[in-house]
């Protein structure tokens, strides 16, 4: 793949990667079709199915997703320069604002107003949060598979109600995963001769 | 030691955090509040809410926030690169191999099977945050003077309209807090 050079390129990947991350509330997927319409549509320097396939590899690596699919783009056209100057163009603006938030959030805590305003967001934080779960307990059952659910069920049971280490879970649903596939394949493989 | 101790908890919660979006929410309470206990689980939850109402993702907004608190700027950029370089690595190695194969069963193996786990741990830390929200902090007892029925109407009413008309979560916090501030400093 033909890279791009130069401080012009350098200084849009820069400013896209900034501006599309300072208005990137929540996180997460939301960043994708915004770096899409700038990279693709307006751009035109990703075609479209790469841009999917970029995406799928940024949400199988671990990390915010946000980071792994703009280091993607970056590296796509302009190599490891590219990726470095897109990482920082998508870090910059929540470093900058949670820095500044962090720094006066003794004096937030302290006043009655913003407590008051915090407190009822807890409620509300809950709710966004159940209902992602909701979705997604929704999609995992929708599958019908057994394995799916049960590994659903016996991460949940491990991580709140015995309070194993998440690390040690991650671990164990992926070793799972992958002996699913190796099992499968010798599975078919001598399917054929029964 | 500080700074050590912050590269290596967020380089943790940067390795192990796969799945995008809140997936990263789970490691880091389990590192921030229950192993290094830099935050109280209430403000881990403020920390939660901030990222909900600012740009950026939830692992990135907390490594700021963290890190100002524990070792000023340098502790912040310290949690930032920890949580990213495991990241980085990682993306452009499997960029490298996707290219070359295009097609890694074993690795989407490995992802159908970290998603309803992925799924399960975003749920119990979402429960934590609701019982926080609900018992304010105290231990859950079905004592009615104990639980904030407020908390619970807010829950129940930011629920129903996130289901029904799938409003921006920005939208449901930014009401929660007006609510809040509408109620709360008047109570006794």
């Amino acid at each position: 793949m033909e890279k791009k050079k130069g401080w012009k390129i350098y200084r849009k990947l820069f400013a896209s990667t900034f501006y599309i991350s300072a208005f990137t509330f929540g996180g997460g997927y939301v960043i994708v079709p915004l770096l899409k319409k700038k990279f693709v549509d307006d751009l035109k320097w990703i075609e479209e199915e790469e841009m999917l396939d970029l995406t799928a590899i940024s949400q199988s690596s671990p990390g915010a997703m946000a980071v792994n699919a703009s280091m993607l783009i970056g590296y796509r056209i302009a190599g490891i320069t590219g990726a470095l100057i897109t990482i920082l163009g998508t870090i910059l603006p929540p470093l900058i604002i949670l820095s500044v938030i962090s720094l006066f959030y003794q004096a937030f805590q302290s006043s009655v107003i913003v407590n008051a305003v915090l407190r009822g967001m807890r409620g509300g934080v809950a709710a966004v949060i159940a209902d992602v779960s909701i979705g997604m307990i929704g999609g995992v059952l929708k599958e019908r598979k057994v394995s799916s659910t049960l590994i659903m069920i016996g991460a949940f049971i491990a991580s709140y109600v015995l309070n194993i280490n998440v690390i040690y879970i991650v671990l164990a649903s992926a070793l799972f995963g992958a002996l699913g596939v190796v099992y499968q394949k010798k599975f078919r493989k001598e399917k054929p001769q029964e | 030691m500080i700074y050590l101790q912050l590269f290596w908890c967020f380089f943790q919660i940067g390795l192990f955090s796969i799945g995008g979006g809140y997936a990263s929410m789970p490691l880091i309470q389990n590192q921030v509040v229950d192993t290094y206990h830099w935050l109280s689980l209430s403000e881990f939850s403020d920390v939660i809410t901030i990222s909900q109402m600012t740009p950026g993702p939830i692992a990135i907004n907390s490594a700021s926030f963290v890190g100002i608190q524990v070792g000023g700027i340098g502790g912040a950029l310290v949690a930032t690169l920890g949580c990213i370089l495991p990241s980085c690595a990682i993306v452009l190695c499997f960029a490298f191999l996707y290219y070359k194969y295009q097609n890694l069963s074993v690795l989407q193996g490995v992802l159908k099977g970290l998603r309803p786990s992925v799924v399960a741990m975003i749920t119990g830390a979402g429960l934590s945050l609701l019982v926080l929200a609900v018992w304010n902090g105290a231990t859950p007892t079905f004592d009615y003077n104990q639980i904030d029925f407020i908390a619970v109407a807010i829950f129940a009413i930011a629920l129903f309209v996130l289901r029904k008309w799938k409003v921006n979560p920005t939208f449901i916090m930014a009401g929660a807090g007006v609510i809040g501030v509408c109620v709360y400093p008047f109570l006794p």
